[in-house]
């Protein structure tokens, strides 16, 4: 293949792919925050579900177990116990008829992800603790869900936050088992591995909160968005 | 450049012309490197489909086994390559390297008209198979500075793990469109995918659809009708 004049597109293509990688990497929070206000118009509108295929203003449903927990709204019941004066166990229609609070908040991942105003109703967590009776010296909250491994929890005083609240309702449905329902935590001010989803307890302990299911693999207890994980997002709550 | 592929008689008698009836296109060594790398890529790219298409996550679930599945997978990528690249066995590696490295002028011809150039004349390898080959290695390149970003995020700045992110995002994206056509392509041309299976193409395929490369392997003096790639 010779004497013929020829030009090294192959290296240009591949010099060209690294020095648009190396730009994306440096100048892409940008580009993703520019995208997702660009795309946000077309993925509500879009009626073929293909958008929910860019990686742009949308959930990733993360399990971390084989199988996707699934409970119905008649079978679902929510335990709350621990350090308490009297713990009790409330069925969905117990929990759904107790004052309510509606938040819409954007949801951040700390893999980068984040969902623009989510519309979520539920009861406040301190509610919750209020009727069972925190005793003197209680200090944390442990969550549990209901697929058997997920743990999560905050600080008392964290717990008692207004905009932390035991929801059962996104988007004006009972949530769905592919985002945790049909009832979930939802922690607005921390990144989304605190909001343990198939919320199936709620333990109050007199020692300081116990590490929860990503905690021990190496994220940090006070999740802060934009304030942890070495992260530096705009703040959700 | 020095030519390095010989005819190989390992077919049917050379036909009436003394032209053999078969041409080596692709030695054993290019052939392991390609499905070493395509056997990694199919176990990055499924286990890439269930972290990331939310019915697959769903089905599937066990996400950590997964993540891990793929981090370490990935990591394994370059090996092929370096073995193949580095071994004394390389040299049908780098001959095509360098034939998918230039491009002719048949070959600017051929990518403008989308291959309904006429007189074009190609060589080995056509402009959407070096594109790709490019593509690929930078591919590669790309993903596994970026995956090993958002793995190993602490020594970096904050925004590089979302940046990291961004791009390894929409480089799966274009991965997941060439790899299809790349296959779509393979599996139209039962006698161009047999060359990656069993290394040989018939001279009459090789006339039609890579005549300077058939030229080049046979001999000019040969003769043959202009092919049109």
């Amino acid at each position: 293949m010779p004497i013929e004049r020829s030009s090294p597109v192959g290296r240009r293509v591949f010099l060209g792919m690294l020095g648009l990688g190396a730009a994306g990497i440096v100048w892409g929070s940008k580009a993703q925050d520019a995208m997702e206000k660009l795309f946000a118009p077309i993925t509500a509108k879009d009626g073929t579900g293909l958008s929910s295929l860019l990686p742009v203003g949308r959930f990733r449903i993360y399990s971390v177990t084989g199988d996707l927990p699934s409970r119905s709204t008649t079978a679902y019941s929510l335990k709350v116990g621990g350090h308490v004066d009297s713990p009790y166990t409330l069925s969905f229609a117990e929990l759904t008829a107790m004052p309510s609070l509606q938040l819409t908040k954007d949801f951040q991942c700390v893999t980068g992800w984040r969902v623009h105003d989510v519309k979520w109703t539920g009861v406040r967590l301190g509610d919750l603790l209020d009727k069972a009776g925190t005793k003197p010296g209680a200090r944390g909250v442990v969550f549990t869900s209901f697929d058997g491994e997920y743990t999560e929890s905050l600080t008392l005083e964290q717990a008692r936050r207004s905009d932390v609240i035991v929801a059962y309702d996104m988007e004006g449905h009972v949530i769905s088992s592919d985002h945790g329902g049909p009832v979930r935590l939802y922690v607005a001010p921390m990144y989304g591995y605190k909001s343990c989803k198939w919320l199936d307890s709620i333990q109050v302990t007199d020692t300081p909160p116990p590490s929860g299911y990503w905690e021990v693999r190496g994220y940090d207890a006070d999740a802060w968005v934009g304030k942890s994980n070495g992260r530096d997002d705009t703040p959700t709550a | 450049m020095a030519e390095t592929t010989r005819p190989r008689p390992d077919g049917p008698a050379p036909d009436a012309r003394g032209a053999p009836a078969r041409l080596e296109r692709f030695a054993p060594v290019e052939r392991w490197l390609h499905w070493a790398n395509a056997t990694l890529i199919a176990v990055v790219v499924a286990t890439a489909a269930i972290l990331y298409v939310g019915p697959l996550s769903v089905a599937v679930g066990r996400r950590a086994l997964v993540r891990t599945i793929h981090v370490y997978v990935g990591l394994t990528l370059p090996l092929p390559w370096l073995i193949g690249f580095l071994g004394r066995w390389r040299g049908p590696l780098l001959d095509d390297a360098r034939r998918i490295n230039r491009w002719s002028a048949d070959d600017k011809r051929w990518f403008l008209t989308r291959g309904r150039g006429r007189g074009v004349r190609l060589g080995k390898f056509n402009p959407g198979q070096k594109l790709n080959a490019a593509f690929t290695v930078g591919a590669i390149v790309v993903m596994l500075a970026t995956g090993s970003i958002m793995h190993w995020f602490k020594p970096f700045p904050v925004d590089w793990r979302t940046g990291a992110t961004f791009v390894h995002d929409w480089t799966a994206i274009f991965l997941f469109v060439a790899i299809t056509g790349h296959v779509g392509i393979a599996l139209s041309d039962p006698e161009a995918l047999r060359a990656m299976l069993r290394g040989s193409v018939s001279a009459e395929w090789a006339r039609r659809h890579r005549p300077r490369w058939h030229d080049e392997v046979v001999g000019a003096d040969l003769p043959h009708e202009v092919g049109r790639g």
